[in-house]
């Protein structure tokens, strides 16, 4: 039995909480906020204003919904383009009013739909990307189940990247790395491993700062962590400018990859 | 000047015969697959790898492009010398690097430079879908992101040719990181009131389509490139139904808005250096 495929059934596990739980658990008087002003609202994304202890803070979600009917109106998690502009709109209120922002991830990807497309999920994906990276407020993600490629990513241009130690981050699913590399879906064991996936991968790569511990089904200690680890993130960086706050971001996404040079050109 | 071809003429009347025969014996014919038209290899270059007969646009390697689009002799090429590493030690992984860089005569998926387009000065990035299809690993993220800082550095306009089957899942999450890496790169150049042209040629698709690609100021298509997020296999695989026909080419996503320009190759140098000339700063600034 492979660890790594372990933890992908952990991370899609039934019964596993969701996105909505940690809202409930870590926050206090959370108003949900819908729409993208532009479309539609995207039920895969809940996002609102609420209170980390005593401050004001952003918080944006992905959500797949526990039983059938709130997984269909959830879309099972998959956002589409008005998801992500739902979450870039209240990112740039998050800055008007001077709040952190704090996004949950859970997602199998975004959605890969034909009114997506023609939305534009990619633009949609790329403009948080950029958008993100300079905003001019603290933003932490913390992946709560699956991450699953740009749709995550889309999410998690932040300060910080935690991972609940079930939890999986992956450029692509298992399944489909087996099935485009192999041609074998039922490889998925093997591209579970390959893919180095798991938060303590994730770790050691330098891609997190931090593995929230998991015991068992239940979720309290884990939840009074993370108010408190949030709390001392956000706390932390009260004293930088946006400037500063700014330069960290973009140094901390551009150390990622690793090049060799090679000297003689031919 | 002497013609370069002055040293290419036959010696005498057998040699030439003997070169006529071996060209034509190895000249490729290639079916345009719009129209079926049978096109010669020396055809198909002659006209930039564009159907004489439909206009069809096959694709075009990236030093090919870079001879289409820079001023003669005007590109240099930058950070040439970087080479992918199996980070993960990803089985087959270093074979596909080997037999791409065979295939293809590059190094990587992405060619990167400064040139002059119509006498105005740019940073070029040109993606090789001949690597790998162009997909994003560590070294095109490096590539790319270079290149907008050394444009907002210098104060330069940046183009960039895209085509790209996605984030190269070989290299995991470093991939993905990637898009985030060149989003950043290409954040902060825009933040410095430079502009940046992207071409998005057949296939964008994935974690390009889903970075750089969408992000210009102005975002020109070649005419028939698929361009998408997921790919059509995916989507039907999602919905279970066919897709319409052509439903993510170029001219679909002009129609829905997220495409500024159609820019076909025989006049895509001059709609950039017109593009480039219409952003050109005042000298007295």
């Amino acid at each position: 039995m492979s660890a790594a495929y372990e933890r992908v059934q952990a991370a899609r596990a039934k019964g596993r909480p969701t996105s909505v739980d940690y809202i409930n658990n870590i926050f206090t008087n959370f108003q949900e906020l819908h729409g993208d002003r532009r479309f539609g609202d995207d039920g895969a994304i809940v996002a609102g204003i609420g209170r980390l202890s005593d401050m004001p803070v952003t918080i944006i979600a992905q959500e797949k919904g526990q039983t059938t009917k709130e997984k269909i109106a959830r879309n099972f998690g998959s956002p589409n383009p008005e998801g992500y502009r739902k979450a870039l709109r209240l990112m740039k209120q998050a800055e008007k009013f001077r709040r952190p922002v704090i996004c949950f991830v859970d997602t199998s990807g975004a959605y890969p739909g034909l009114g997506a497309e023609e939305r534009g999920q990619a633009e949609a994906i790329a403009e948080n990307l950029m958008e993100m990276m300079t905003l001019r407020t603290p933003i932490i993600s913390v992946l709560v189940g699956e991450g699953g490629s740009g749709g995550a990513l889309a999410l998690a241009v932040s300060d910080e990247v935690w991972m609940m130690e079930n939890s999986i981050y992956s450029v692509i699913s298992p399944e489909g790395c087996a099935s485009i590399l192999w041609r074998d879906a039922k490889k998925v064991k093997e591209a579970s491993e390959c893919l180095r996936l798991t938060a303590e991968d994730l770790y050691s790569l330098g891609v997190i700062e931090r593995i929230i511990p998991e015991s068992g089904r239940d979720f309290t200690a884990a939840y009074m962590n993370l108010r408190t680890w949030l709390k001392k993130a956000l706390d932390d960086r009260a004293g930088l400018s946006p400037e500063e706050l700014i330069e960290k971001r973009y140094q901390r996404f551009r150390k990622f990859g690793s090049v060799s040079i090679q000297n003689e050109v031919d | 000047m002497i013609p370069k071809t002055l040293f290419k003429k036959a010696n005498n009347e057998l040699e030439h015969i003997g070169r006529t025969v071996y060209e034509d014996f190895v000249e490729a014919t290639q079916t345009c697959p719009q129209c079926g038209f049978e096109l010669t290899a020396t055809e198909l270059k002659d006209n930039h790898e564009v159907c004489t007969k439909c206009g069809h646009h096959f694709r075009m390697n990236a030093r090919q492009r870079i001879e289409l689009i820079a001023d003669k002799d005007s590109f240099t090429e930058l950070f040439a010398d970087m080479e992918s590493v199996n980070i993960l030690s990803f089985p087959g992984y270093d074979e596909k690097l080997r037999s791409s860089r065979a295939k293809s005569g590059e190094r990587e998926g992405v060619v990167v430079g400064e040139a002059s387009v119509g006498g105005r000065r740019c940073v070029m990035f040109v993606m090789e879908s001949q690597f790998m299809m162009g997909s994003m690993g560590s070294v095109v993220g490096e590539k790319v992101a270079l290149a907008f800082e050394r444009a907002t550095r210098e104060g330069l306009p940046v183009l960039g040719f895209t085509v790209s089957g996605g984030a190269r899942m070989q290299e995991g999450i470093v991939s993905l990181m990637q898009m985030a890496k060149t989003s950043g790169a290409v954040k902060l150049h825009s933040d410095a009131g430079l502009l940046y042209i992207a071409v998005l040629t057949d296939p964008t698709t994935g974690g390009v389509s889903a970075s750089f690609a969408m992000e210009g100021d102005i975002i020109l298509a070649e005419p028939g490139a698929l361009i998408c997020f997921a790919g059509p296999r995916v989507i039907e695989q999602t919905i279970r139904k066919k897709l319409p026909k052509d439903f993510q080419t170029a001219e679909v996503l002009l129609e829905h808005g997220f495409v500024d320009a159609i820019a076909p190759r025989n006049i895509q140098k001059e709609m950039l250096a017109n593009l480039l000339a219409l952003h050109e700063k005042e000298e007295s600034e």
